[in-house]
């Protein structure tokens, strides 16, 4: 039964999204870390860990469009997910610091001992364990969505009213880890870092692991999703967000189908937010910012709502873009941005991968009848995913 | 009033209000097993919020909606009514535009509706056998692999009714079916209708008069959200009332 699951999931396109995924996460460490400095096919230093963020960052698009472009769930928030899986990984490595701290305590990091606490609070127990802040990557995230999605598509908020409560969450999220009485280093987040596993966070052959880690990861999510949205659930997910309530009408838990999607998203933003900081080095609040959490619905708008590729494409892309633009033009990066989401809703509204589609469309007309698109025309890049023909 | 054993549908004193607007006053509906029954009316007669009704979309302020005699449908969701054996086709076709003709009816097909289940389903020999036979049934086999998207609005109707019957219900509800049909299919159509109602319960919503003389069917005239007139065809529209509130002299 799982196994042919998991046998549909393979099809071509995920198997060669996989194969390059992999591949890179062979070539890119070993380029890194083989070949002598100055030769030309060796990737510096400071691009691996810049790669690496850009990796998880696709991940992140990726588990946005599995809700979004599958599903037709809004979400303005799913920067929450990835912040937490982010603040989970955070905490192991604040508690592998040890007597390096400026303060020197084993124990407590030394935010908590500027603040004066005396011991550490109960959901700091544990943490020092690589495998139970793990375990709390993937349950804290999954744990957040079950609860909010259980109480948000119970009572049916659909459409915009979803998105603005999903925004409201990472909003109220950010302002609570604002609070140093949180217990999160408040404002200034969880930073230097020193080991992971026993190893410096910042020698290169950790650096090109977490890269190969990044890289492989994205490539199980890539599976898991295409596992799901190739199964008849992944086409229930597509008829629950082109006509929710025919859906309904055909016996099927619509709120239960996008509770599954929606905790399966979560979980996939947590861990990449888990393999994010490790490679930045820092995890603050500011990760809530509702306005990250609509740059990632913007990179996978422009990389292609509704298929696997197309959030990595977006996600990759964009970012290469920022981390160029804000280099050479610091004051326009935030126009770009803007510009790239208008030409993407008007000329786009399929995104990159859509636009390959067009161009193979109209030099194969007579392919054209066959190939269809799982993205209707009517749904528009803009705030309402869920046209509701059944009504 | 009637006894309810026995019956497939019960309406009785069934009575809903918007904003003060009586859409369904006091209706009473009876549908015996393996038994068509057509419903005609005017528009604004409530013969779509009735199946809402039905169907869970829209709860009743007063009255009782009994499926096979006992189970209270005012109490459950459209999953839940679905489930139990409710198909519905609703006025405007809604089929799922951006899944194959094949796709639409293996999503209808009465299988386990759980998340899980649905995650690992693949469709067994005799699934692929009974889609089919739908196919067949409603002559959509040679488009099986085309988007329902690219389906003309009679094929789409076609393909509603091809879900319904995926579905095994024991109660369809179809609204009006042969809105935008040729003459031909219309009386195809027909034909189909009855042969489905040989064996389950069939509420037709039509306005098309030669049609629903072609079903030959018990009819009910609704008007202004409540009975107006029942019998045969030729009785209902013999009606003065009838003729007087509908028909037109």
């Amino acid at each position: 039964m799982i196994t042919q699951a998991l046998f549909r999931a393979l099809d071509k396109k995920a198997i060669w999204i996989v194969a390059i995924l992999l591949a890179v996460a062979i070539l890119v460490p070993a380029s890194n870390l083989l070949l002598p400095t100055g030769h030309p096919l060796r990737l510096p230093n400071y691009v691996v860990p810049l790669f690496g963020k850009y990796l998880t960052y696709a991940m992140l698009a990726l588990a946005l469009d599995l809700v979004w472009g599958y599903c037709g769930i809004l979400s303005l928030g799913h920067g929450a997910f990835f912040a937490i899986g982010g603040y989970a990984m955070g905490m192991y490595l604040m508690r592998q610091i040890g007597t390096r701290g400026v303060y020197a305590n084993p124990i407590l990091p030394d935010f908590m001992v500027f603040l004066n606490w005396k011991e550490l609070p109960w959901y700091w127990y544990g943490m020092d364990n690589f495998w139970i802040a793990m375990i709390a990557v993937v349950v804290v995230p999954g744990l957040l969505a079950f609860v909010f999605g259980f109480l948000a598509f119970r009572s049916r908020v659909t459409g915009v009213y979803l998105s603005i409560i999903t925004q409201a969450m990472t909003y109220a999220l950010l302002l609570a880890f604002f609070r140093n009485d949180m217990g999160f280093g408040g404002n200034n987040g969880l930073t230097d870092f020193k080991d992971i596993l026993g190893q410096s966070i910042s020698a290169p052959g950790t650096r090109a692991s977490l890269f190969a880690a990044s890289a492989i990861a994205l490539a199980l999510a890539v599976l898991a999703c295409s596992m799901v949205v190739n199964s008849k659930l992944g086409k229930v997910m597509v008829a629950v967000r082109d006509a929710e309530s025919r859906t309904r009408f055909i016996g099927y838990r619509v709120e239960y189908v996008k509770l599954f999607a929606f905790v399966v998203s979560a979980i996939i933003a947590g861990i990449a937010g888990a393999l994010y900081v490790p490679q930045v080095g820092i995890i603050n609040p500011s990760e809530f910012d509702p306005a990250n959490s609509i740059e990632v619905v913007i990179w996978t708008a422009v990389g292609g709502r509704g298929t696997i590729i197309g959030p990595i494409i977006g996600g990759i892309l964009v970012n290469v873009g920022k981390s160029y633009f804000t280099g050479a033009f610091p004051e326009y990066w935030l126009f770009a941005l803007g510009a790239l989401f208008v030409v993407t809703t008007l000329f786009l509204p399929k995104g990159i991968v859509g636009l390959i589609g067009q161009y193979r469309a109209a030099t194969t007309k007579r392919e054209q009848h066959d190939r269809g698109d799982p993205t209707p025309k009517q749904v528009e890049a803009g705030v309402d995913p869920q046209p509701n023909p059944a009504e | 009033m009637t006894d309810k054993t026995g019956t497939m549908l019960y309406l009785d004193g069934v009575s809903v209000a918007f904003d003060g607007f009586k859409a369904i006053n006091n209706l009473s509906i009876i549908v015996h097993p393996a038994e068509m029954l057509a419903i005609i009316g005017p528009n604004g007669a409530g013969k779509t919020t009735m199946m809402d009704i039905i169907t869970g979309k829209t709860r009743p302020d007063d009255g009782q909606v009994l499926f096979d005699g006992r189970t209270d449908l005012t109490k459950l969701d459209e999953a839940a009514i679905a489930n139990l054996g409710i198909g519905r086709k609703f006025q405007k076709p809604t089929v799922f535009e951006s899944h194959t003709v094949w796709d639409n009816i293996e999503m209808a097909l009465k299988k386990p509706r759980g998340v899980f289940a649905t995650l690992f389903y693949t469709a067994d020999a005799a699934d692929i056998a009974r889609i089919t036979e739908i196919l067949e049934t409603v002559r959509l086999i040679a488009r099986k692999d085309d988007y329902a998207a690219n389906l003309s609005h009679g094929q789409k109707q076609w393909l509603e009714i091809g879900m319904l019957l995926a579905q095994d219900p024991k109660l369809l509800l179809v609204d009006e079916p042969v809105a935008g049909m040729t003459d031909s299919e219309t009386v195809e159509t027909a034909k189909l209708l009855k042969d489905i109602a040989k064996t389950r319960s069939v509420v037709v919503v039509e306005h098309d008069m030669s049609f629903v003389r072609e079903l030959g069917s018990r009819v009910t005239c609704l008007a202004e959200g409540s009975v107006l007139a029942e019998g045969s065809l030729d009785q209902v529209s013999a009606n003065p009332v009838v003729i007087e509130r509908y028909l037109g002299r």
